[in-house]
């Protein structure tokens, strides 16, 4: 069997599930049975300033048929006295000294409140502290949250404060509400952070009722932005994870990432994984299922790394991060083209449509004559010479395996396009040219 | 019978002999999979989980495989129940699991049945082996027949530590899973390969072994530790009517182990076929008889539809197959010259309420009647061991109405070394192969604590 352990910033873990700060970490009691479940760590729901919280805190995103793809939320952080919080922290962590117990923050911007916060924490046990910039409601207008986050010289200054005082590691959590997320993770690697966790929620508007013409989650006849979390986040979340994990700043600084945003089965956590996520935490799922979930994220981990032949975290953590580029590196002689399975086709002519009215029209309905029916319907079937291998056409089907794109070498150059552009920066500029440097390179476009 | 439980469409003619025994489900494909269990909505508490005799942590196994663990799955089944791929195909689920799902009064219930097959059937074709034997505790224990509650009592202790040896007295290991089940509804493969996993786990499995003849029950009970007796049921009764004798009247057991061991080309059947009773084997004879080609197959019952002990989706998997039921007739003679030509039999009403709290059937006075027919199988429940019954008396073994007398919750019989379960003891309800399995675990449990004690059992077994 994998070992599973891992050793983040110096906090030891038996298993990289950590439940993410957010009310599955409301209390010791939660907490305590999520041990007991098996997680094997857990960020304290944000505790700090004063807050109250209002009814109908969340909208959910049902999507034909499946309940809680996406997770609106306008929730605060802690409700519960700051005393009973600490009081709890010490006795998780007495009752579980194996288990990771970090505790995340929020207080107002100023460094003596950072200060004491931290301090006050250290006294319970705690193995480490995730500072909360990401909160995008109730809080930033406030100026906490992505108040700080959003602004890299604040999350700067006030990393350094935590810094100052701190003997446990210092989790940074970014908020994904920013153009460029690489400029909150260097302010972090600047401010001296250990290390940094991502995606906090995204800035949404779950829906209207149509018939009330309320705002969801309706709070009393209003509405506003909230925080949207789940597994339909989970692409922004990897692409945001993806892009400090290679950014060289923050590699050259050595930090561990916690990867959050979307993570409902092992297979997510492993793709959060394989892009750098030394652990992993998980909220919405745990909100609509329980703790419970996370017997299939380990037996799942364990049985495809025991699979694969990997024995410990450390030889799958960030195996992809290399292969993250850019637009401008990609291999313009990469070509493929769509082939059609007709022993698969279910002949619904997805494929069809979508190629006509939104590809590049090359997939023809014609007879072929390969089954017995008396009238046999028309078959999709692919001129290869003018598909542009665009994908579309497998995308829709949905048939599993029915559409391949098939590699295909016609003696385009592998070139890329910052290699073309500095070796003819004509092409680049000139449609002429451009014309010019297709009929010599192969490509044709109809 | 839920929608998506549709057996597949097919008219005789149109298929091979093979075609027509191959498994009336096909196999689910990883997509069918995946949207099946994607539909399960992962209940806390499920109900679908204390409908299973066994405890299969049902939707756990259903979220393995939604979320692609399917070896995970397959280990969350066979925690619970070694036997977990014969079960997938045979258990009555829409009387169990699938017709305590929550989703069955609104919707459909999910497919649990198959879900499971596809996860069992996974880890068989990957030839993963998921358990150990336990570390040797010295103790020793006779299994008497390897059925499912013989072999899953086996695996168990053999998980435990135990030193386990199974007598069976036919030729393959497997009981009714292997010899009774029909074709369709799980090929002998299946079964046969349960038990390779039972010898894996270092159980020793003797085969053409009769316990009492070849070897003696005092030798069991001496040289072990305890002995677990699953014996099942015997062979078809006789009905003590004229004619029984006659060449053409078939029992309807050895029938279906045929279809189970033997080329389906060399399986003599008559073309106009009366099969007498209305239960499990009855159903399964004559389903088998019209596969093989039989052109008429009438069912012949002294009560009517309401009393028959088979299964309502049986009953419609039967009409489906296109057998005919003759209720309220009670055969009373086979007639023929030399060979089966007819059965003769006579027309019966319902009286008052028998022993049984089912109205009697009485017979209409001169209603008799001749039904045509070249092959007559009897598949009237299956005799008791009465020989066993005896001598496991003189070691103090009670019985309850001819089954072994024993205390649910240990499986334990008066002879507190002698432990029996599956259809030897099942004296009330309704017999199935997963309730065999549980009364082998019930009494693997016991053994242990008695021999043993308590510890680290509940880990293994729940
Ligand atoms: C035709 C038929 C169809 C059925 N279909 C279903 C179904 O679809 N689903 C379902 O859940 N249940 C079904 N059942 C019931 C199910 O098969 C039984 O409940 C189950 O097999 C009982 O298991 P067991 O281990 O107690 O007995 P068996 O399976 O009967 O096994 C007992 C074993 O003990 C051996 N044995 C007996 N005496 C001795 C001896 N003296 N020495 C050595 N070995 C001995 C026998 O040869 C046999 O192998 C069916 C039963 C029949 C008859
Ligand atoms: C209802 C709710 C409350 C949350 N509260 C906090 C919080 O107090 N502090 C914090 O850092 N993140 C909070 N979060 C964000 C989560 O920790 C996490 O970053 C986010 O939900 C993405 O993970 P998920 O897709 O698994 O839910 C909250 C999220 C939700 C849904
Ligand atoms: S989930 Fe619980 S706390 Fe929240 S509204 Fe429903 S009942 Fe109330
Ligand atoms: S989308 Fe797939 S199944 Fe449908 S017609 Fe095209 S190839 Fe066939
Ligand atoms: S009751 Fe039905 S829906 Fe609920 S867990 Fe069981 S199978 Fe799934």
């Amino acid at each position: 069997m994998a070992n599973l352990e891992i050793n983040f910033a110096g906090i030891k873990s038996p298993n990289p599930f950590w439940l993410a700060s957010a009310p599955p970490t409301n209390s010791g009691y939660q907490i305590q049975k999520a041990f007991e479940a098996g997680w094997g760590g857990a960020v304290w729901k944000t505790i700090g300033a004063p807050v109250l919280n209002v009814c109908n805190r969340y909208g959910t995103m049902d999507y034909k048929g499946s309940k809680i793809i996406g997770l609106n939320n306008v929730e605060l952080i802690s409700d519960r006295p700051i005393e009973i919080n600490l009081k709890e922290i010490a006795e998780t962590k007495r009752n579980f000294p194996n288990n990771a117990v970090i505790v995340s923050v929020m207080v107002e911007s100023k460094k003596e409140a950072w200060q004491e916060i931290i301090k006050r924490v250290e006294q319970t046990g705690a193995d480490g502290f995730e500072l909360n910039f990401g909160c995008p409601h109730g809080m930033s207008e406030r100026g906490m949250g992505s108040a700080m986050g959003q602004v890299p010289e604040y999350t700067c200054m006030v990393t350094e404060w935590v810094m100052d005082v701190a003997t446990k590691p210092v989790i940074v959590k970014l908020t994904p509400n920013v153009t460029d997320i690489v400029q909150p993770a260097r302010a972090a690697v600047k401010g001296r952070a250990s290390a940094i966790s991502l995606i906090n929620t995204i800035n949404s508007i779950i829906g209207v009722d149509t018939d009330t013409f309320e705002i969801k989650p309706n709070v009393g006849g209003k509405g506003g932005h909230g925080g949207y979390a789940g597994p339909a986040v989970k692409p922004i979340a990897l692409h945001l994870l993806s892009a400090v994990a290679s950014d060289l700043e923050v590699q050259k600084a050595r930090l561990p990432i916690s990867g959050m945003g979307g993570i409902e089965t092992w297979k997510d956590a492993l793709e959060f994984i394989l892009l750098g996520s030394t652990s992993v935490q998980v909220c919405t799922s745990v909100m609509h299922y329980g703790f419970r979930v996370v017997e299939d994220l380990i037996d799942g981990l364990s049985n495809w790394m025991d699979d694969k032949g990997f024995k410990t975290m450390d030889e799958i953590i960030g195996k992809s991060v290399h292969r993250i580029s850019n637009f401008g590196d990609f291999d313009l002689g990469f070509q493929t083209v769509a082939r059609i399975n007709h022993d698969k086709c279910i002949q619904c002519n997805l494929c069809y449509i979508a190629c006509e009215d939104a590809a590049h029209q090359c997939i023809d309905l014609k007879e072929l004559k390969i089954d017995s029916r008396v009238n046999e319907r028309l078959w999709p079937v692919v001129r290869e010479d003018d598909c542009v291998g665009c994908d579309l056409c497998s995308r829709v089907c949905p048939i599993d395996d029915c559409i391949t794109m098939v590699e295909h070498e016609t003696g385009r150059p592998h070139i890329t396009w910052n290699e073309l552009s500095k070796a003819k920066p004509a092409v680049v500029q000139e449609w002429g040219k451009m014309e010019e440097y297709r009929k010599t390179a192969n490509i044709d476009i109809h | 019978m839920a929608e998506h439980y549709k057996p597949v469409k097919y008219k005789a003619w149109e298929m091979s002999l093979e075609e027509r025994f191959q498994e009336v489900y096909p196999p689910l494909s990883e997509r069918d999979a995946t949207v099946e269990a994607n539909r399960c909505l992962f209940c806390y508490d499920a109900p679908c989980m204390d409908a299973c005799p066994t405890h299969i942590d049902i939707p756990t196994f259903i979220k393995k495989i939604a979320t692609g663990n399917v070896k995970g799955s397959a280990r969350t089944i066979l925690e619970s129940n070694l036997l977990g791929a014969t079960c997938a195909r045979v258990c009555p689920v829409q009387e169990l699991c699938e017709g305590a799902c929550v989703l069955e009064h609104d919707h459909k219930p999910i497919a649990i049945g198959r879900l499971q097959r596809y996860a069992t059937d996974y880890a068989i074709e990957k030839n993963i082996k998921f358990f150990e034997k336990g570390k040797p505790n010295g103790k020793k224990v006779a299994i008497v027949g390897a059925g499912p509650a013989g072999l899953s009592c086996a695996g168990e202790l053999a998980k435990l530590g135990f030193d386990v040896t199974i007598y069976e007295r036919q030729k393959l290991a497997g009981g009714l899973d292997t010899y009774g089940i029909v074709v369709f509804r799980e090929p002998i493969e299946v079964s046969l390969r349960e038990v390779k996993m039972i010898e894996e786990l270092g159980v020793t499995v003797k085969t053409g072994i009769t316990v009492g003849r070849d070897v003696p029950f005092e030798d069991l009970i001496e040289k072990n530790d305890a002995v677990f007796v699953a014996i099942g049921l015997g062979d078809v009764p006789n009905m003590e009517i004229p004619g029984e004798n006659l060449p053409g009247v078939h029992d309807g057991l050895e029938f279906i182990a045929e279809t189970k061991t033997q080329p389906l080309n060399t399986i003599k059947f008559g073309k106009r076929v009366a099969i007498i009773g209305a239960g499990n084997t009855a159903i399964d004879a004559a389903t088998i008889a019209r596969r093989l080609g039989a052109e008429r197959v009438n069912m012949i019952y002294r009560r009517s539809e309401a009393e028959m002990t088979a299964y309502h989706f049986e009953y419609e998997f039967a009409l489906g197959e296109g057998v005919s039921f003759m209720f309220l007739t009670q055969p009373i003679e086979v007639v023929g010259n030399g060979r089966v030509e007819g059965l003769k039999c006579i027309r019966m009403d319902l009286g008052a309420p028998d022993q049984s709290g089912r109205r009697a059937p009485v017979p209409v006075a001169n209603s008799e009647f001749i039904v045509e027919c070249d092959m007559v199988i009897k598949a009237i429940g299956q005799k008791k061991h009465t020989d066993v019954m005896q001598k496991l008396a003189t070691f103090g073994v009670q019985e309850t109405k001819g089954y072994i007398a024993v205390d649910t919750t240990t499986n334990r019989t008066a002879n507190p070394k002698i432990f029996a379960g599956g259809d030897c003891v099942r004296s009330i309800g309704e017999a199935s192969t997963v309730m065999a399995v549980q009364d082998g675990k019930i009494a693997a449990r016991a053994i242990h604590e008695q021999l043993v004690g308590k510890g680290e059992l509940a880990a293994s077994i729940s």
